[in-house]
Parts: C-alpha cells; structure tokens; sequence
C-alpha cells in the first residue's frame, strides 16, 4: 500500500514531469547502467571470451625454461623460430591437409545433400533428416570409441590402418551434418520461385542450377565450408582415437600439456587466430563490397 | 493482378505435378543424397554397429586386449554401477556448465540482435575468433590463469571468498572450463533467434506497462526459444561426454564417465568392452533426455 501512495506525495515524483528536473548523480548513473545493460554485459563476456587467447600470446613471449608456467621474463625467441621445438610444424602441416581435404569432400557431399534434402519430394525425408541430426547430438567421444573399435577390428582386414587416412575418413564425417544444415538453412531463405522464372526463360537444369541457384547459396555453402575447417583443425577428442602414431596440432598440444606446453605452440596457435580473423574480416569486406556494387548497378538500371 | 499472384503463389499449382516428373524428380534426389548418406552409413552406422557389438564381447581369460563375440550383459551392469557416480558427475557438470553459460551467453545475443548497430558483424566475429586458437591452448591457459599463484586465485584467497584454497583441480574449474569452451555454442543460435525477432514486439511489450523482467519473461525468452533449445542442447552434448577439461583443471579423483571410456580404450588393455558399454550408455541417455527435452519444449523440426 505504501508504495502506491508515496509516490503521489514526494516532490521527486512531480518534480520528474516537469522538464527542468535534473535527477541527482546516482539515479543518473542507475538509469544509464539499466540503458546500458545489455551492451556492458555482452563487453564484459567478450573479454572473457579473449582472456585465455591474450594468455596465449603473452606467453609466447615468456623466456621460460623447461615449463612455460610461470613468467621469466620477454624474449622474441620463439616468434623467430616457432619450428624450433621437434613435431610442432609437422603437427601443423598434417592438421592444415586434414583441414583441407576433409572441408572439400564434406562441403560438397554436405551440399548435395542439403538441395535433395530443400528441393526435392522423395521417401524417406524422415530417415534422412535423423541420419543428419544423430551424429550432431553423439558426443565426439562415442564417435570416437566406434570408429576405433571399427577401425581396429574391422577395417583392419582391408588394409586400413590407424593414421591420416583414418583421420581424413572421421573428420569428413563429422563435418557433413554441419555442412548440411548450414547450406540447408541458405537454401531454405531462397524464393523458388526465382529458379521458377529461369526455368521459364528456357534454362535447362544444369544451367538453372549454375547460373542460378549456386551463386545465390554460395555464401551458404562458404559459410559451411569455413565452419568445417575450424571444427576438423580444431578437433581433438575423435582424433585421439583414430589417429594412431600421426600428430595433429591439437594432440601434439595435448600431449605437451602434460610437461608444459613449450611457447612455439602458443605462437602457432596464436599466428592461426590472427590469420583466421584476418580472412573472416576480409571475406566480410568483399561481400560488402560486392553487395553494395551490386545493388548500384541494379539501381542504375 | 491479384490474381495473378493468388495463382503464382498457390502452393496447389506446383505440388500438381504429373506423375513421371516426380519419380524422375525423387531419383535425382536419391542421386544427390547418395554419397554423403554412405558416408555416414560406413563411417557413423556401422561403427555404432561395431561398437554395440564390442559392448557385448567378453575377455579372454589371461589375454589382456583379445576378445570373444559373446553376449555379454555383465558388461552394462558394470557400466551402470560402477561408473553410476562418473555419469551422475558428467550430467551434472555438463548441466551447470550450461546453465551458466545460457546467463552468460543471453546477454551478449541481446547486445548483438537488439543493441549493437553497425558493431553487429565485429562482434560476431569476436564470438567466434576464439576458436581458432586450439581449444586445448585455450583450456591450459585457464589452467595457469586459475592457478593457485595466479591472480583469480589469490584475489579471492585475500577477500576470505576461497574457502578450500583452491579453484584448479576442482570441480568448480571443471565447471568453468565447460562452461568457457562451450559458450559460442550458446550464443549463434539465440543469436540467430533473437535476430529474426521483430524488436516492435518488444517495445510493444514495455507499452502495455510490463516492467523489463516481465517483458523478458513473457515476450523476449518466448521468442528466443528456438535459440535457447538449440543452443542448451549443442552446449551440454558436448559438455556431458568431454574429458578434456577434467583432465587439465580437474581433480585427480572424481573424474567424468567421459575420462573413463578414454582410458579403458587407449590406457588400460582390455577395456574395450566396458568401455563400449559406457559409450553406448552415454549415448542413449543424452538421445534420451535430447528427445524428451525436445518434446517438451521444442520446435517442429530441430535440423
């Protein structure tokens, strides 16, 4: 009762109708901080975000000795040699070809799927649709259990033997359900009837699909592409188990850890941050760029 | 005019295909779903196969790491009564990790859909940037920067806040770190929900004299739902079955069901079928609680 009746009776309350009402400091800062909520928290949660990579890049510097734990003081050292400590590079270079090769075969197994999956009328829409989602909701650990237990009792026989190739066969396959609901996702914010019309002007299939359809889900399947990039280059747990003697880079982290990690590993794994960021900035500003151009042009007609 | 558009968008005219075209249509279809459906059929089905196979396998005797098909149920029971107190930890902690990250997170995606302008794309990036420095990298640095010498553990040793001493090999560090690793998981998607939400609606809510909490509860949440579910489920699958972040923050004893599948397969010889029987178990728990959480809360089509 009493929180409805004061405010009709303190002078703050008028006073805040009429316009030349200043509030005093601490409300003013109150009444800021609520406007500012979202915005302060989401900074906040950004440099939690960034804290341990800015860990990383300092300790990179770090003149350490055996274990790369406590500061010991600045040295350029390792950004001048990041190849120096035995695997690190080689780790590296077998985690950028297992990127490489698993992003390529995924993304185009994980498109084609995605337009029979938007575009198409067939049985067994259900099964397909179960068949993408149950790798996304098996914990990388089963994923990796079965393919061991496949790869060393069953594969076997047939020559395939734990190592890249193993690595390369896992990584292609939890990539794809990414891939496809990505490019999915793209294909379904399209207006068929845009393929429609090409139709209608005599384009045959092939040419709708190139001429029109692949250039308008080209972000879509880029978009997907990168994500499977970053999903097998950093992937660690399916490859512990597949992987046999072969290093990548997050196992050869892994393995150091338990000595401490030596500081090459935190200017790789620092120069790939820069490095991805640099290209996602990049790639933001062409598509800008040809989004803006294109829209001038079709103004201009 | 308008009927033109009535006939263009009639979803009746297209779907009245003559016959041979859509059989000829649904083969293409089959043509394109082929290579990546064998691919998960050789390299997802068939090791769930073999994996459901090995958890019913039975040691030789004296042969440490050879095998015997057999059917084998003494396996399960061992899986669900000797590891009952590594999966009641894995649950739990993938439960609280995700917890905290969905308070965490949801503000950010507020900033990101709501107030963020032309910030939008920066902060998008700066979400995902982190991934690419190696999660294990990033995991070993919490390690130093929660360490007993360092300054989060000493802080709050001189503000009489550290009743144990400790925040590394605990399971509170574990928490944290499956809550770090997993919280971009939690972001895109209700990002990517708040974003498609009309933000007149939200307005429209402060309007009819709801207080902020109020409009939050009963019209922003709501309309994120499809983010929230999307994003709880990619950050506590994950989180339920990881053993990483145990293994360097974690305390020597106490670990999660995850640690121990690991082990029995690449440490201890012989453990194959236990293992796969604690794998099996994992997985149909977390399908389980996935389904019925859907269920419940969920959204037509989750792919």
């Amino acid at each position: 009762m009493a929180t409805v009746t004061t405010p009709r009776t303190t002078p703050p309350a008028t006073g805040a109708s009429s316009p030349g009402y200043r509030p005093s400091l601490a409300k003013r800062v109150q009444l800021w901080l609520a406007k500012h909520f979202a915005m302060l928290s989401a900074i906040l949660v950004l440099l939690y975000l960034f804290l341990p990579v800015a860990y990383t890049f300092a300790f990179s510097f770090n003149d350490h000795g055996k274990t790369n734990i406590v500061w010991q003081g600045f040295t350029w050292e390792h950004w001048q040699d990041p190849c120096g400590v035995a695997g690190a590079c080689e780790s590296l270079v077998t985690s950028l070809q297992v990127g490489a090769i698993s992003t390529l075969v995924a993304t185009v197994l994980g498109t084609l799927m995605a337009l029979a999956m938007v575009r198409y009328r067939y049985r067994g829409k259900a099964a397909s649709n179960v068949l993408i989602f149950v790798p996304m909701a098996t914990p990388e650990i089963v994923m990796g259990a079965a393919l061991l237990t496949i790869f060393v009792q069953g594969f076997s026989n047939i020559g395939i033997h734990l190592g890249f190739g193993t690595i390369v066969f896992s990584h292609i396959m939890f990539c794809l359900s990414f891939v496809v609901v990505t490019v999915k996702a793209r294909i379904q914010s399209l207006d068929p009837r845009i393929e429609e019309a090409a139709q209608d002007l005599y384009a045959g299939p092939v040419q709708t699909f190139w001429k029109v359809t692949f250039p308008l889900i080209l972000p879509g399947i880029l978009g997907a592409a990168m994500l499977a990039f970053s999903l097998s280059f950093d992937d660690f747990i399916i490859t512990n188990f597949v992987s046999g003697n072969e290093n990548t880079f997050p196992k050869f982290v892994y393995v150091a850890s338990r000595r401490g990690i030596p500081a090459e590993a935190n200017v790789i794994g620092f120069s790939m941050f820069v490095l991805a960021v640099l290209l996602v900035i990049g790639a933001q500003v062409v598509g800008s760029a040809r989004s803006s151009r294109s829209r001038g042009r079709s103004r201009s007609e | 005019m308008s009927g033109l558009a009535q006939v263009a968008g009639d979803p009746g005219v297209s779907r009245a295909a003559p016959a041979p075209e859509s059989t000829k249509r649904s083969r293409t279809a089959y043509l394109l779903l082929l290579p990546g459906a064998l691919w998960l059929g050789v390299f997802f089905v068939l090791p769930l196969v073999q994996l459901a196979s090995v958890s019913l396998q039975s040691r030789y005797p004296g042969f440490p790491g050879y095998y015997y098909r057999d059917v084998n149920v003494e396996n399960y029971v061992s899986a669900l009564t000797d590891y009952a107190p590594h999966f009641a930890r894995s649950f739990l902690y993938a439960g609280l990790a995700t917890l905290l990250a969905f308070v965490v997170a949801y503000p950010l995606a507020y900033a990101m859909a709501f107030k963020a302008g032309r910030w939008r794309n920066l902060m998008m990036i700066c979400v995902i940037a982190p991934f690419f420095t190696s999660f294990i990298l990033r995991t070993f640095a919490w390690s130093q920067i929660l360490a007993d010498e360092g300054w989060v553990a000493r802080t709050l040793d001189v503000l009489h806040l550290l009743p144990g001493g400790h925040i590394i090999n605990t399971p509170v560090a574990v928490v944290a770190g499956l809550t770090y690793n997993f919280l971009p998981f939690m972001v895109l998607p209700i990002y990517a929900s708040l974003e498609r939400a009309d933000p007149r609606v939200i307005e429209a809510g402060g309007d009819l004299y709801a207080n902020g909490f109020t409009t939050f509860r009963t019209v922003t949440l709501p309309m994120s739902m499809p983010g929230v579910l999307a994003g709880t489920l990619l950050t506590f699958i994950p989180a339920a079955g990881d053993f990483v972040n145990m293994e360097l923050l974690g305390p020597q004893r106490g670990k999660m069901v995850g640690n121990v599948i690991n082990d029995q397969f690449l440490a201890i010889p012989g453990g194959y079928p236990v293992a796969a029987a604690l794998s099996f178990t994992l997985m149909a728990a977390i399908l389980a609680m996935v389904f019925l959480y859907v269920r419940r809360f969920g959204t037509e089509e989750l792919v």
